[in-house]
């Protein structure tokens, strides 16, 4: 009782001067605290699983799990560098697309647009979240992926072909392909979330840069951009994790080829495609144990950067005040 | 209107008038269309009995089999040793229908059906052979001007038993590819792109000239995909049909084994295709009397020639004369107590 009266919170809820508190403020202080550590427990017993269905293969593969791109159910070879490395390329590329997309999107509908265009607009984006990723995958398979392969491969390779990141033979699928999938399917995430962001700065804020004399774009970018600059790193983190655990929009248009290639259109492949294309079929314990392995290497990868990610808003945000 | 509402009520109760039993299985999803077709007329055959079945693949087939959740599992490719030892009693394989995968193409200037061989595929699949008109191909397919393209490799990127057929027929032409590839449902693959289903992979081929790649002889039928007429054991090129398929079996018939485990790829007999396999029907050899009478009744129908000329139609090969009679003296060795 004492411990639950040193919650800020719930003293808040007592009367002023009332030390007891009554059976209902408990019993929801109680529930709420067991959902919230049922959850914890979920993912607790999810990564207890996942490393027990593991442990055969790192067992027997150690750290060269996790720097060895060989992939080879039939001699029983595993290593999963080239699958981490397709998760992270292809997703930083939708990122690399989305963000300026997303952050245009949401200034235009929130602050140049007039509002029944940017409420109608606006609807229609964040419709784009709800459309299951299997039809932007048959989307890619049979436009996106043909358009690349007869039109944007050709004119980047005829400006920027030198580049050996844009080099290699045509085939429509591959890094590039999904990293555009991926840019469609995360900006309705990050640019929800910017336009929310955006909607916290007070009009005065707005009025003011105004009145300093600055025209619309210079109000823009510094009573909104660079004031919401953590609030924009938030939302790309967000989207970043959509785009780790996107599955089969992936699947259908990365070519699927464990293989690390210094061309963004080479075939590649990632995590969740690797373990959503074998995982049904795989006929041996070990090829099941490596499978697992790898959704444990997902889960370590999107913890490293969802970390690292606030780390540095951390550290931006103590930068800015002590600035202030 | 007092009628009426008795047939109201008898419609309810009609199902439970008979002792309505529910046979519950899973697995392959190649046979489905067949499958789903047969277990819709069996009602007719038998009122009593519902046979519920879900396509969850073969693997997922096997593993429900072994672990007892359904009454029958399916299979694509028969269950290897290691998930032979994890049953309890040994597994029946009853061979159902006959399925082919063959090798499409998408090569405009090319009007004739080409024609090639396992050594050739092999070597392609390899990436020895990059080139549509390169000498080997050029020489077994006379007449035909090929064209000087490079020629884009497709395979499925998701465990299947149609990269187990194909592989494990290359294994059987190919010794470079048996010792560096092997068979089985995922391997490595040496060169090439990867579409996930068959209709993952024959977006592939539509979409890009010059490309090749595998798909089953059912899928590519019903949308109409192109495809090469395939050199045999005997040295005839054959195109892939039912009863071409049937063949296979037919020309296997002498090696077959007792227990059905067995590949029919690069089967003997001219008129064979050779990446031909079984589909089956696995129940454990020992039944529990509940459904026990019932799962062997459906077994014995579904070899029975009403069900067998069912598959046809639908692009499957029925099993040929020859080995109905073994499968039917199989499933009478089936016990139930």
């Amino acid at each position: 009782m004492e411990q639950l009266l040193a919650l800020p919170i719930v003293r808040s809820f007592l009367p002023q001067g009332r030390k007891e508190i009554h059976l209902g403020d408990r019993l929801f202080y109680l529930s709420l605290k067991s959902l919230s550590v049922l959850i914890i427990l979920s993912l607790c017993a999810l990564v207890y699983l996942l490393w027990g269905m593991a442990t055969p293969a790192f067992a027997k593969f150690g750290w060269g799990f996790f720097t060895t791109s060989t992939w080879n159910p039939v001699t029983e070879a595993f290593g999963s560098l080239a699958f981490i490395y397709g998760t992270v390329v292809s997703s930083l590329l939708g990122l690399l697309i989305a963000t300026p997309v997303s952050i245009a999107v949401a200034l235009f509908l929130n602050e140049v647009a007039p509002r029944p265009v940017g409420t109608v607009l606006g609807f229609m984006v964040e419709m784009l979240a709800a459309i299951p990723s299997v039809v932007f995958g048959i989307w890619g398979v049979f436009s996106l992926a043909p358009w690349v392969r007869a039109t944007l491969q050709p004119a980047i390779q005829s400006y920027a072909g030198w580049l050996p990141i844009f080099q290699g033979p045509p085939y429509g699928v591959g890094m590039f392909t999904a990293g555009i999938i991926l840019a469609i399917m995360i900006t309705p995430t990050i640019s929800s979330i910017c336009r929310e962001v955006f909607r916290t700065i007070p009009f005065t804020v707005r009025e003011g840069a105004l009145a300093l004399g600055g025209t619309k774009w210079e109000m823009m970018k510094m009573a909104i951009l660079d004031s919401s600059r953590s609030g924009i790193f938030g939302a790309t983190v967000l989207g970043l994790g959509r785009a780790f655990g996107e599955t089969m929009a992936v699947t259908m248009v990365i070519g699927n080829r464990p293989q690390i290639s210094a061309s963004l259109f080479a075939p590649a492949q990632t995590m969740a495609s690797i373990i959503a294309n074998e995982y049904a079929e795989a006929s041996s314990d070990m090829h099941h144990s490596a499978l697992a392995a790898v959704g444990l290497a997902l889960f370590l990868v999107s913890l490293l950067f969802n970390g690292g990610a606030r780390f540095v808003l951390w550290r931006t945000d103590r930068k800015f005040r002590s600035r202030a | 209107m007092k009628n009426l509402f008795l047939l109201f009520a008898l419609s309810f109760a009609s199902p439970s008038v008979f002792a309505a039993t529910q046979l519950n299985g899973a697995g392959a999803t190649f046979p489905f269309p067949l499958y789903s077709k047969w277990f819709d007329e069996y009602r007719k055959v038998k009122p009593e009995v519902t046979v519920n079945y879900n396509s969850i693949g073969s693997g997922g087939g096997i593993k429900a089999l072994l672990e007892g959740t359904v009454d029958f599992g399916a299979s694509d490719a028969p269950m290897n040793e290691e998930e032979m030892k994890k049953s309890k009693s040994p597994v029946v394989h009853v061979p159902t229908v006959l399925g082919a995968d063959v090798i499409s193409y998408n090569l405009p200037e090319v009007t004739k059906r080409l024609r090639l061989s396992g050594d050739v595929i092999a070597d392609i699949y390899l990436g020895k052979i990059t080139k549509w008109n390169d000498p080997r191909i050029v020489a077994m397919n006379k007449g035909v001007t090929m064209p000087d393209k490079d020629i884009l490799v497709a395979y499925r990127s998701d465990g299947s038993g149609t990269t187990y057929i194909f592989t494990d027929y290359l294994s059987k032409v190919s010794a470079e590819w048996k010792e560096k590839v092997g068979t089985g449902k995922s391997v490595s693959w040496p060169v090439g792109i990867a579409g996930k289903g068959n209709e993952g992979v024959a977006g592939l081929i539509k979409q890009s000239e010059g490309s090749l790649g595998y798909v089953e002889l059912i899928y590519a039928a019903s949308n109409k995909l192109t495809y090469a007429d395939i050199k045999n054991k005997a040295g005839e090129f054959v195109s892939a049909t039912p009863e071409t398929v049937t063949a296979s079996a037919a020309g296997a018939l002498k090696s077959m084994p007792s227990d059905f485990r067995v590949s029919i790829t690069n089967a003997e007999g001219k008129k064979s295709y050779p990446i031909s396999s079984f589909t089956y029907l696995l129940v454990p050899s020992t039944l529990a009397k509940e459904h026990g009478k019932e799962i062997v009744d459906l077994l014995h129908w579904v070899i029975s020639p009403s069900a067998q000329k069912m598959a046809g139609p639908l692009e499957y090969a029925p099993l040929p004369s020859g080995l109905v009679s073994k499968v039917k003296a199989k499933v009478g060795s089936i016990k139930v107590e």
